[in-house]
């Protein structure tokens, strides 16, 4: 799990900056520590993304978020970029919406994202995002891997064919509910969410069973058993009040 | 205004996509005045017209008679249009490519048989159908596609959509009409 930088603690002597710098073209005032995500957001200008998932912490991991800097060669994270005075950013060129495109489209490849079957149909962000994106057809060559799905959990299931590894689960898990049952092992395109050490989510002893990974997950790879077909719809209302409730905080345990 | 010539054809689907093209309903009547429909299913043609204006292709290309029919059906369409999912992604045809085509045949037609057959596996690689490719994969990986119509199926709407802006003479851009799996 990707810790982030402690921050700067604010006092009356070293309070946060506030910057002005322009996104789209239009001027925009914000604190140093929000990040480019957060501010276009809040001045209306929506920025897709993936593994973001308000309440939990950034992971940088779908890249679906870029944006143009001005003076930057490279395209940068808008969840994990913070701003400058007087950065001059665009979130929606030519060439940034290109590149979100192929990312979406290769996350379609490495998986068996097979909607007419799945049970987030029509309640997927991943199926969302490609009607964001106007995306009609894939242009790579589909993979089709074979891989596995555990349900051996009494009440919930991973299919690994609609994991889009945004991590969420691991997050959710570690941060909100406080168990980390979910991590990460493999590299790159072998990469897999496992259960404890990679044991059956049934046999883990570390799972609570409380079925927040499921809620956060963006596609159908985490589910309620007993869903058929299009019929689950995940519920995260829950989780900016948790983060509050229970949450790390200056990444540590409340005392 | 001269009537559009029009192919339909399923390869490895469902027919499903078809059946969604039925469902426009009293439109089929305004369309049959202004289309004709050369190759099709639903007629009784039994070979591919040297021309027509627009072939729909229904289904992934999961044999080799499907890879022979999509090569024929571009060479000789002006507009082809991958009708659904199956044309789109391999969709629910695409999850057998994970399996190697002897273990598929062998779960469908003897494991699965009632009572379980006693079949040599050899035997199922059946001369008088055709042979399955070792994958069923999109149309646009064998010829190129110049409208693609995702959806399982799609649905109606986006059916008439298409047809009305072919008919005006426009490139339909179906954009928000529909989505994989709709």
């Amino acid at each position: 799990m990707k810790i982030h930088p402690r921050k700067n603690v604010r006092s009356d002597l070293n309070p946060s900056r506030l910057l002005t710098f322009r996104i789209d073209e239009r001027v925009v005032s914000a604190h140093e520590d929000e990040s480019i995500l957060s501010v276009a957001r809040q001045n209306g200008i929506s920025i897709p993304t993936l593994c973001h998932l308000d309440g939990l912490s950034e992971r940088g991991a779908c890249r679906l978020c870029i944006v143009e800097v001005k003076g930057v060669a490279r395209l940068l994270p808008s969840c994990v970029t913070f701003p400058r005075q007087d950065m001059e950013i665009i979130t929606a060129s030519e060439r940034v919406v290109s590149y979100r495109k192929k990312i979406l489209e290769l996350l379609f490849t490495e998986r068996n994202h097979v909607c007419a079957v799945c049970v987030s149909n029509g309640h997927c962000e991943l199926q969302n995002l490609a009607v964001e994106l106007g995306i009609s057809h894939v242009r790579y060559p589909y993979l089709y891997p074979r891989l596995a799905v555990d349900a051996s959990h009494s009440r919930f299931s991973v299919d690994h064919n609609r994991c889009v590894l945004c991590l969420r689960c691991v997050r959710v898990c570690d941060e909100i509910e406080g168990a980390h049952t979910w991590d990460i092992m493999g590299r790159g395109i072998t990469s897999r969410v496992i259960t404890d050490l990679n044991q059956p989510w049934g046999s883990s002893e570390t799972c609570t069973g409380c079925g927040k990974c499921v809620q956060v997950c963006p596609t159908g790879a985490l589910s309620e058993k007993g869903k058929s077909v299009a019929e689950m719809i995940k519920r995260r209302q829950f989780l900016p009040y948790l983060q509050m409730m229970r949450g790390r905080q200056d990444e540590s345990w409340p005392k | 205004m001269a009537k559009i010539t029009l192919a339909t054809i399923w390869l490895d689907s469902c027919s499903g996509c078809h059946m969604s093209f039925l469902d426009i309903d009293e439109f089929l009547i305004d369309l049959a005045g202004q289309v004709e429909i050369l190759f099709s299913p639903l007629v009784d043609t039994k070979s591919f017209p040297d021309h027509v204006d627009v072939s729909l292709v229904e289904g992934a290309v999961g044999s080799e008679s499907d890879r022979e029919k999509v090569l024929t059906i571009r060479d000789r369409s002006g507009i082809l249009v991958s009708f659904g999912d199956c044309a789109v992604t391999a969709n629910v045809p695409g999850m057998r490519n994970r399996y190697p085509v002897a273990d598929v045949l062998a779960r469908a037609y003897a494991e699965n048989a009632c009572p379980a057959a006693a079949i040599s596996r050899d035997t199922l690689f059946f001369q008088e159908v055709p042979a399955l490719c070792p994958q069923a994969r999109p149309v646009h990986e064998f010829v190129p596609v110049d409208i693609f119509l995702t959806g399982c199926p799609p649905p109606p709407e986006a059916i008439l959509y298409l047809f009305s802006e072919l008919l005006a003479g426009r490139r339909p851009n179906m954009n928000g009409r529909t989505r994989f799996g709709a």
